[in-house]
């Protein structure tokens, strides 16, 4: 018998009673201490980049913003520069000022959930009523911007969709001084908050050789010191025009991360603000005619790291191949750097800490122990709608 | 390095690589045969100091694909290693889990998906596909049903 068998295995999941995802953590354990971690995901795969491949190319930003609901912005966006790499279309500046600014305030929205969700984790309910007080407002200038609160559909190859009407644009920068105080505040209240400090500070460490060697992205890489973020590396839309830092910690654990959230928060408003006042003049799109054959690599800085597309045209109007890799598909196997010698009590935090985000690229179908596929999609869909009229008959 | 030391150390791996292509001023891609692929990529990740990003693997009618994607973070250079499987019966290749941790997922994926042997990899369980899924069916080649 392996070693490994012999010590008790504490089962998390496959539906985590906390993170409220489909994902399945095997922690082995010795005493209190976590000696090895397993990960299993994809029990609700969704089949993105098979679907991607039946849909033209201006159909794919809608399913792409699908992938996440948090990221609805960042993955369309990646892609569409991925295909505008390949046709060699550039959009119009005032198209590219939109992006940015719905992608900052996607990150905005983003974070104080992520603050929420930590606070709810350790127990500290306070911080999860505040974060999602304020991140209310910025789901509401979304809405005010794009029609919608997720899923914006805003991006297309060529530009945007829909224009932010000038007039509304001293309203959107009142607003945002109004978030941008409430979310000073929290900042401050979150970071000099004893409890949080005792409770976060030396937990989960990702050391800076783990965050190169698991090649991580994002704020678990910056928060181990690790000083990578494509808006800067690469810039795309009006990136490389605007006045940023970019939010690093040496430390590693989870209060590294929490502050580098939280201070690229207050970042991403003043950028929104920036691009805002800056926004010049002009069309949001250009017509593109034709996508040429080749082929492109698209990425954009997401919330939780780098969202990375590949597309490949054979001249047709659909990609003959389209991947794409969010970015905790990156960071969810450094748990293996950060949790193996915690205690089991920090390991919840410490595996919540890269904002894990499991709806990528997953397809659902049922296989039966015979080998033959039982539930196709038409026979999902039946199940789904005689569950609803059962349902129907019971409530009303 | 700046973009033409960059350009310049990449030479020394000339003599695997079968095509250079420059298609952006910030996108490379260099072709190789399939054996010689996890050598170009231990050298772009540690001795050129690369990220590794993922892999797209391609089912190609006469062949599979594996692109290795790298990034040069300091110049936001992306470096594409495209590796040319001939075998469409056992599609097979070295992996290069061993010399670049990352890649221990998505080669797993590509073997449950594509249906590629990853040689020497440490843990080729199962990632995406369902334990009961029918051996040899590999949803992601052209023949898959959409």
């Amino acid at each position: 018998m392996k070693e490994s068998l012999r010590k008790p295995v504490l089962a998390v999941g496959p539906f985590h009673p906390l993170q409220e995802e489909m994902e399945f953590y095997q922690l082995t354990l010795d005493g209190e201490i976590v000696t090895d971690i397993d990960v299993r995901i994809s029990y609700n795969h969704r089949g993105i980049e098979k679907i991607s491949e039946t849909l033209q190319f201006d159909q794919v930003p809608f399913l792409v913003s699908r992938i996440c609901g948090i990221c609805s912005a960042s993955h369309p966006l990646a892609y569409v520069q991925a295909v505008e790499e390949i046709a060699g279309v550039t959009p119009p500046e005032r198209a590219l000022y939109v992006r940015t600014i719905i992608n900052e305030l996607e990150r905005v929205h983003s974070h104080m959930l992520w603050v929420g969700l930590a606070g709810h984790f350790i127990g500290y309910d306070t911080v999860f009523m505040w974060a999602w007080k304020y991140r209310e407002p910025v789901l509401d200038l979304l809405e005010e911007i794009t029609g919608n609160r997720n899923n914006y559909g805003n991006v297309k190859i060529g530009g945007c969709r829909e224009d932010i009407p000038d007039e509304l644009v001293p309203q959107l920068l009142k607003e945002l001084d109004e978030i941008e105080k409430k979310t000073e505040m929290l900042t401050k209240a979150v970071l000099d908050d004893p409890i949080i400090h005792a409770r976060l500070k030396g937990v989960g460490i990702l050391t800076n050789d783990a965050a190169i060697e698991y090649a991580v992205t994002g704020p678990t890489a910056r928060g181990s010191g690790v000083a990578i973020d494509v808006r800067r590396d690469d810039p795309y839309a009006a990136y490389g025009q605007l006045d940023w830092n970019v939010i690093t910690e040496p430390k590693g654990d989870v209060f590294a991360k929490a502050v580098v959230r939280l201070l690229e928060t207050l970042e991403s408003i003043k950028m929104t603000k920036e691009a805002l006042r800056k926004l010049p003049k002009g069309p949001v799109t250009v017509e593109v005619k034709q996508i040429p054959p080749g082929e492109g690599c698209g990425h954009a800085e997401a919330p939780r790291g780098e969202t990375f597309h590949y597309v490949r045209s054979d001249g047709g109007n659909r990609p003959i191949r389209h991947k794409a890799r969010a970015p905790s598909y990156v960071n969810v196997p450094s748990f293996r750097a950060s949790c193996i010698g915690q205690h089991i009590a920090d390991v919840t935090i410490t595996l919540a800490a890269v904002d894990p985000c499991y709806s990528c690229t997953e397809r659902l179908a049922v296989v039966d122990s015979h080998g033959s596929v039982t539930h196709d999609y038409d026979a999902l869909l039946k199940l789904s709608r005689e569950k609803t009229e059962r349902i129907k008959k019971e409530v009303l | 390095m700046n973009r033409e030391e960059l350009i310049k150390k990449l030479e020394e791996v000339k003599d695997k690589v079968t095509a250079v292509e420059q298609t952006t001023d910030l996108r490379i891609y260099l072709s190789c045969e399939a054996q010689n692929a996890p050598g170009i990529c231990r050298f772009l990740y540690q001795d050129c100091g690369c990220r590794f990003v993922i892999c797209s693997c391609i089912d190609a009618d006469d062949w599979f694909e594996v692109l290795y994607h790298f990034s040069y973070d300091q110049l936001g250079f992306i470096i594409t290693v495209k590796a040319f499987i001939r075998d469409r019966q056992n599609p097979a290749i070295d992996s290069i889990t061993p010399s670049v941790p990352g890649a221990e997922w998505i080669e797993r994926e590509m073997h449950d998906v594509m249906g590629i042997e990853f040689r020497n990899h440490p843990d080729m369980r199962r990632l995406i596909l369902a334990d009961d899924w029918p051996q040899g069916v590999y949803p992601e080649r052209k023949e898959a049903k959409k």
